[in-house]
């Protein structure tokens, strides 16, 4: 009896075992929904702060306890050049134990404070903030103008089920996402700015301090190149999920209800095939907290990308440790909100709390 | 091919008929494929306020008609030629978005599961009203009120809590229900019912059809109701139309052909189908309906017909007029002689045999985590015979069954074979335990390893339990593949080759290949055509009477287990409601639920 399965499943799923007692809305015990949304929202970011901090143990671990900071900042120096060496030790209380200068990390990052670069002696909250600001900018930009491009191009593909112009769009799709990112950003560059035309240009140069999006044409590239970068994905992610809504009886009873295609498809299939477009975006932009380093340092974007290769290179430790913090809470939230909004958008996984 | 498809003599006589399908033909439009029809010289009306019942096996291409009255075929096929008119408008004529334009308020479509049919993420109070709005019939408010007033008639709350439930939050019924009252609000001529009761429990299904046939008076809606169950079809039709491998085969008023049936096709399914009146000997149809491509030339039965000779193979038969508005396809109808429904006839189980019990279960709890869902059962089984345990859904049935043969373990109570008590699971119990107690599973599709051949899956428990091995266990392989009906080449197939009937004749022969003394037979027979239940319950008794094993027939059939059960325990919410041999308890129930249950089965004649 080994190789035998059984049709019967779990008895608490309602409604698919035949013979499990049917659960009806209405049961007797019930909480309040207000209560039971709230406790779920306290589980929801309960778990994420637990998340957050771990990861601040690790980065904690990985950056200021393995090896000899002193060491790795100044190199050969370390031994000739004693009062810098000193004053390092100061600057990163290498005197106090492993465990209080975690605390005293901790505490800096929740107040406000992560500490004082260890290149220039500037805060590092001055040094990166800008540059915070304007990564996040070109994530977000990326972000609305892949959204409705790749749902579209998904909606067109699947509309055209193995017509030329869906294999026409898969090839297209397939290719790009077999891409590295910088070549697909150098293939822009060449393309648009340096050997064909010289319509946009190539780097950002932004002059003292001024945001890069004050010359948008200079956004123009950057943003080009990660939505060829992320929007493949959620392109190929999109067109299954749709061709399996369509093939699904509730959309062919749309139609034999006498619905139109376009209503069809925009208010049946796309609805329900949102969940998995949601999961793939959020996944994607969480990826591009980090990916986006190589697209910034491409076209000179003055983005946490180029402070992240500086830091690393000299062994800043205060500032790996922020970048490091940054990037994993924006890879957090983002799985956070892509949770949440998949539960709303799906009324049984809704229901399933609220009652 | 048109020239082979002569016109219903019913057709043209008819000018009442709102609905009328004319020499109809759908075909695979796949690479390869072309010229395959899937239907195919389909004459058929519909007059308003009846219901014409269409009947046919899997793969007989009943709900392609259906869906044609639509004007829809499924992806892969296409209507190819013919004429359908519903309500004045030529549906095939009319271009896609005209045709939508008819879907819902000229001819409306009940769909065959609504629970995947309806839309898991629209509230039903929207669903229920989205085509009036798209249409623009009525005022917001208005609508509202029609809906509520639909939800009314088919017997559901029609307050704002109600509408504002997802389908996942209605059982089984309830969406049917809702399913009907959506199809019927912009009050459509023709309704297409696709199989909607498959899968209910008699008593829901009983009021489904009652709320349908009530509908359908009240409005004067002409209803098409396909489906593979000659027994609903037999209480709720005006006409009924069987269909075989693409091909009305016979068509007339009910009473007509279920009292003179006369294509052999329709006999022979008949003689498949168990009534809760009478117990019958059940038999299959030898072979199996072909699929499009696979039918035969000439009349498309005669491969597995008794009555066939060498014109039926080369000849397509006409339709042969039988009586008023009855007709059947068929070259030898002169010569088929006369049926009666008697002549299945069998005497009941003799309810006062002798019994030597073989496996006893007494005081039997099972629950699933913290819920209890069998309470306190107890009963026995006798060498030789067949026990059904009855019950919709949520009785508990399978959940005994499950736990007799050690698949569930959290129970309390005693199983006793033999009289020594088992283990609970079947990993506790002794190897020849487990060989005595054999399960069949509800669903061969899933409970077949795909990726072995039929040899390896009927040897492993000879293997296991050292019965026979080497060259004397692929002889016995052979043996009992034989004793299922199945051909000594099927040996060496995986099973996904095979059919549905085929693969539960695999499980069966696994089962006896462990030489056991009891059989479970968990709903083995429901995820089957009627055709191929009949013969599978041919070969149970067969294996019944010979080897003298003992049966636990688990089933939602009460008809079935006349024929099949010599006595019976009904359950109902975990509980035993009433038990005792078949013909008393099935003649003279004492029990109200037991009498609700045999009132709602539905009966022919
Ligand atoms: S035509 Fe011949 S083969 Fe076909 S049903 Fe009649 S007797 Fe049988």
């Amino acid at each position: 009896m080994t190789t035998t399965r059984t049709t019967t499943p779990d008895p608490a799923a309602p409604g698919t075992t035949p013979d499990a007692p049917a659960t009806t809305a209405g049961a007797p015990r019930r909480r309040g929904p207000a209560l039971a949304w709230t406790l779920w929202a306290a589980r929801r970011l309960g778990l994420a702060a637990l998340t957050l901090w771990l990861v601040s143990v690790l980065v904690f671990v990985a950056t200021a306890a393995l090896g000899d900071p002193v060491k790795a900042i100044l190199g050969k120096e370390a031994a000739t050049n004693l009062g810098r060496a000193e004053q390092i030790r100061e600057q990163l209380h290498l005197d106090e134990s492993l465990w209080d200068r975690y605390w005293h990390w901790l505490g800096g990052l929740l107040t406000g404070d992560p500490g004082t670069s260890v290149a220039n002696g500037l805060p590092v909250g001055e040094l990166i903030g800008d540059r915070v600001v304007n990564s996040g900018v070109l994530v977000l930009i990326a972000a609305v103008v892949i959204v409705p491009v790749s749902f579209g191009v998904a909606l067109v593909s699947a509309r055209h089920r193995d017509k030329r112009l869906d294999h026409g769009i898969q090839l297209v799709v397939l290719t790009l996402a077999g891409l590295p990112e910088f070549v697909v950003g150098i293939v822009l560059v060449s393309v648009f700015s340096t050997v064909v035309f010289h319509a946009l240009p190539a780097v950002t140069i932004s002059a003292g301090g001024t945001a890069p999006w004050t010359q948008p044409a200079s956004m123009i590239l950057p943003v080009a190149t990660l939505v060829l970068v992320v929007a493949p994905y959620v392109v190929r992610i999109m067109r299954s999920t749709l061709l399996d809504v369509l093939d699904s009886d509730y959309v062919d009873l749309a139609r034999l209800k006498g619905v139109p295609e376009r209503v069809v498809l925009r208010r049946h299939a796309l609805r329900n095939a949102v969940v998995p477009g949601i999961q793939v975006i959020g996944l994607q932009l969480a990826w591009l907290a980090s990916g986006i380093v190589l697209v910034e340092y491409l076209f000179s974007y003055p983005g946490i990308g180029a402070s992240l290769v500086d830091s690393v290179r000299n062994s800043d430790v205060p500032m790996v440790q922020a970048l490091a913090m940054i990037v994993a809470a924006v890879y957090v939230v983002v799985n956070l909100v892509a949770d949440v909004l998949s539960i709303l958008c799906t009324p049984r996984e809704r229901t399933a709390i609220s009652s | 091919m048109s020239a082979t498809v002569p016109l219903d003599p019913t057709v043209t006589a008819d000018d009442g008929a709102v609905c009328t399908v004319r020499g109809l033909r759908v075909a695979l439009t796949g690479d390869g494929a072309q010229g395959v029809d899937v239907v195919d010289g389909i004459d058929l009306t519909l007059r308003p306020g009846e219901v014409v019942g269409l009947v046919g096996e899997s793969g007989s291409g009943k709900t392609t008609i259906g869906t044609a009255l639509l004007g829809h075929a499924r992806t892969g096929a296409a209507i190819d030629a013919g004429e359908v008119v519903v309500d004045g408008h030529d549906v095939l004529g009319l271009p896609e978005d005209e045709v939508r334009m008819l879907r819902g308020e000229h001819v409306a479509y009940m769909p065959q599961d609504p629970a995947s049919a309806l839309n898991p993420s629209i509230r039903i109070g929207r669903q229920i009203v989205e085509l009036l709005e798209l249409r623009g019939i009525d005022t917001p408010a208005g609508r509202l009120e029609r809906a509520r007033a639909g939800l009314a008639e088919v017997g559901l709350p029609d307050d704002d809590a109600f509408l504002a439930r997802y389908p996942h939050q209605l059982s089984g019924g309830q969406v049917q229900r809702v399913a009907l009252a959506m199809a019927f609000l912009p009050r459509p001529k023709v309704l297409v019912l696709d199989e909607p009761t498959t899968g209910l429990d008699v008593t829901t299904q009983t009021l489904v059809l009652e709320t349908m046939e009530r509908l359908c008076e009240a409005h004067g809606v002409a209803a098409l109701y396909v489906t593979h169950d000659l027994a609903v079809i037999g209480t709720i039709a005006d006409r009924v139309a069987v269909m075989y491998a693409g091909r009305i085969v016979e068509l007339g008023p009910r009473a007509e052909v279920f009292a003179r049936p006369t294509h052999p096709y329709t006999r022979a399914l008949l003689d498949a189908i168990p009534h809760v009146g009478q117990a019958r000997s059940l038999s299959g149809i030898p072979g199996q309906t072909p699929q499009p491509g696979r039918r035969p030339s000439g009349c498309r039965f005669h491969d597995r017909c008794a009555f066939a000779t060498d014109a039926c193979a080369t000849t397509d038969p006409a339709p042969v007029t039988i009586g008023t508005g009855h007709w059947a396809r068929c070259l030898r109808t002169d010569a088929l002689g006369p049926w009666d429904l008697d002549t299945g006839r069998v005497p009941d189980a003799d309810p006062d045999a002798e019994r030597d019990v073989v496996l006893a279960v007494d005081g039997l709890s099972v629950s699933y985590g913290r819920t209890r869902v069998v309470h306190d059962v107890s009963f026995d089984l006798a060498r030789g015979e067949c026990v059904a345990l009855v019950g919709e859904s949520g009785s508990g049935k399978t959940t005994i069954s499950r736990a007799v043969g050690g698949l569930h373990r959290q129970w309390t109570g005693s199983v006793v074979l033999d009289g020594h008590e088992l283990a609970r699971s079947a990993r506790r119990r002794t190897l020849s335990d487990r060989k005595r107690i054999q399960y069949i599973f509800q669903n061969p599709y899933l409970s077949l390893n795909p990726r072995q051949t039929v040899e390896q899956l009927v040897r492993r428990p000879m293997e296991l339990f050292g019965i026979a091995r080497g060259r004397q266990a692929t002889d016995r392989v052979a043996e009992l593949l034989d004793s299922v009906a199945l051909a000594p080449a099927t040996m060496a197939l995986r099973t996904d080759r095979l059919s549905g009937g085929e693969r539960q004749r695999v499980a069966i022969a696994r089962a006896l290949a462990a030489e056991p003394d009891v059989l479970v037979c968990d709903e083995i027979t429901s995820a089957l055509d009627v055709s191929v239940q009949g013969a599978i319950v041919e070969l149970l008794e067969g294996l019944r009477t010979r080897h003298g094993i003992a049966m636990l027939f688990v089933t939602h059939n009460l008809a079935l287990v006349r024929s099949i059960a010599a006595r019976v325990d009904i359950l109902s919410a975990g509980r035993l409601v009433e038990s005792g041999p078949v013909v008393r308890v099935m003649e003279q129930p004492q029990q109200e639920y037991t009498r609700t249950l045999l009132d709602n089965t539905p009966r022919i004649a």
